[in-house]
């Protein structure tokens, strides 16, 4: 009888919180989205600038780590994909594999990890240390909107750099699997690059790009979320910053199912 | 405003709650313009909450709050936008934007309120700063300057659009006696020189008797006494006079009580 109580009880309160959470969610949502596209209309400013400067940071100079990591990757596939090919002869669909793989799933996905832990976290981080050194009450009361001032900026930076990092990435994954495959297998240069143009379609660079273009808007806005949640100094930052990385690639995987299902059928 | 009374800022019965814990409880006054209204009160006492409350960061549980006649806390959002441009407040950590320059976080209210020329905005930013006795600084970033400074660059920022009333939190907590002093003077300045409307919560008697027209004493969330601060002084209250006499908490008056406390008997 008891252990039914305790039971309903945590279920109620866990049905509650993520009601609130919902809730709360979706009041920043509707807020970003206001002074994103309909207050700039209204003549009330949108900070261009602020989101330029930002664009750069999320976009320009995560550059260097995700061609990196994405051109191993393309070489990773490339290896894993010939280790069972071989066995039936098939090196040269290689490039077939590397090129869906890297279009439809893996380019996107690395781009959303490595931006989360590299770009999410620091939105995390800034927002949590204004809020715990009243810089956004400070904001408040001068009369200045956070949303339109912190997050607005934030939103179109990252709705513009993960898109464009994105179409990168999928290129430099296919270079890593070509190298890799005309240099090291000894695959003829000319079959890799008829293969790869024959196996991709415009439906797969769609799928590709729908996708990064969702992984933003769940890194923006988990980070943010998890900045206004912070409470009590330094160590309440530490806490929402992992946990911010936490949720938002838990997020991108939810995201990127319901994706990869919605193209499959 | 044809509203030109005398009061600026009034406060009617005040009740504000954590939860279930009340904080405020019946908080009535009256701001004068152009006074140094004082809001005096040891740690805890729900001063720091009664300033929030007087600025929007909180809503009251219950009770109203009069900006030159008309009510704070039932405004709309853009009225509500309009009156805090016309409100300076000053933080207890400054809360600059640690992301930029003296001049940009002064700037930053007339950027966002103001179609002023970034010319002009550069001057007044300049004006704001010597005001204060920051001049020089303008190309600074807040990590570089000492605590007093920071304060005193908050000051500036808050005045950045001439506001009619300032709000100060714990203006010279953690400072030391000269710089506090400072503080002190600039606050008395500003008021004498703009006619600013000035209300500021401490708890330190050294300041009140430098700067205060009327003092308000809190006590666990009501108001103690209010009045002058020579009428402060005069009081017989045992808490006014526990207070201003720096006299610690009497320790249980009655030792049984406290081990009754203690082991939870009866």
């Amino acid at each position: 009888m008891t252990a039914l109580g305790i039971a309903a009880g945590t279920t109620g309160r866990v049905t509650l919180n993520a009601l609130h959470a919902y809730c709360r969610v979706s009041v920043l949502v509707v807020d970003t989205l206001n002074w994103v596209f309909v207050q700039p209309l209204r003549g009330r400013g949108l900070r261009v600038r602020s989101a330029v400067s930002h664009f750069v940071e999320f976009g320009v100079n995560s550059l260097p780590i995700v061609a990196l990591i994405c051109f191993l990757v393309g070489a990773i596939i490339a290896m894993q994909s010939a280790y069972q090919l071989a066995r039936f002869g098939a090196m040269q669909y290689i490039a077939n594999l590397v090129g869906v793989a890297a279009m439809r799933e893996l380019a996107p996905l690395m781009t959303a990890v490595l931006l989360t832990g590299r770009s999410g976290s620091a939105i995390t981080a800034e927002i949590g240390t204004m809020k715990v050194a009243e810089e956004i009450d400070a904001l408040e009361v001068m009369g200045v909107n956070p949303t339109k001032f912190l997050v607005a900026p934030k939103f179109i930076a990252m709705l513009f750099a993960i898109p464009c990092l994105t179409v990168l990435a999928t290129f430099i994954m296919i270079l890593g699997g070509y190298m890799l495959t005309v240099f090291v297998l000894k695959i003829d240069s000319g079959i890799y690059i008829a293969n790869t143009i024959s196996s991709l379609s415009m439906k797969d660079f769609v799928t590709g790009f729908t996708k990064s273009i969702f992984f933003a808007l769940v890194i923006c806005w988990v980070g943010v979320y998890r900045g206004f949640q912070v409470e009590g100094g330094a160590e309440g930052v530490g806490r929402m910053t992992t946990s911010s990385v936490v949720t938002s690639i838990f997020f991108i995987i939810i995201v990127d199912l319901i994706f990869t299902a919605v193209f499959f059928f | 405003m044809a509203n030109d009374s005398e009061h600026i800022i009034e406060v009617e019965d005040l009740v504000v709650k954590y939860g279930e814990r009340t904080v405020l409880d019946g908080i009535s006054f009256k701001v004068r313009r152009g006074e140094v209204f004082v809001i005096l009160g040891g740690s805890g006492c729900g001063k720091t909450t009664l300033l929030r409350n007087l600025v929007g960061l909180m809503r009251p549980h219950s009770g109203r709050i009069l900006v030159e006649g008309r009510d704070f806390t039932a405004m709309s959002d853009s009225e509500r936008i309009d009156v805090r441009k016309r409100m300076g407040m000053c933080f207890q950590g400054a809360a600059l934007f640690n992301s930029m320059s003296l001049a940009d976080n002064v700037a930053l209210p007339l950027r966002e309120h103001t179609k002023l020329e970034e010319s002009t905005i550069s001057i007044m930013t300049k004006i704001k700063l010597e005001l204060v006795g920051l001049g020089g600084f303008e190309d600074y970033l807040p990590a570089e300057l000492s605590g007093g400074m920071k304060k005193r660059a908050g000051l500036a920022r808050a005045m950045a659009m001439d506001p009619m009333a300032i709000f100060y939190d714990e203006p010279s907590a953690g400072l030391d006696p000269i710089v506090a002093a400072g503080l002190d003077a600039l606050i008395r300045n500003l008021q004498k020189t703009f006619n600013l409307t000035s209300v500021v919560v401490t708890h330190e008697i050294a300041s009140v008797r430098l700067i205060a027209d009327t003092v308000c004493l809190l006590n666990s969330g009501r108001i103690v006494e209010m009045g002058e601060l020579v009428d402060l002084e005069a009081s017989q209250h045992p808490f006014v006079r526990q207070f201003f006499e720096r006299r610690p908490e009497q320790e249980g008056d009655d030792r049984q009580d406290y081990i009754r406390s203690l082991t939870g008997a009866p």
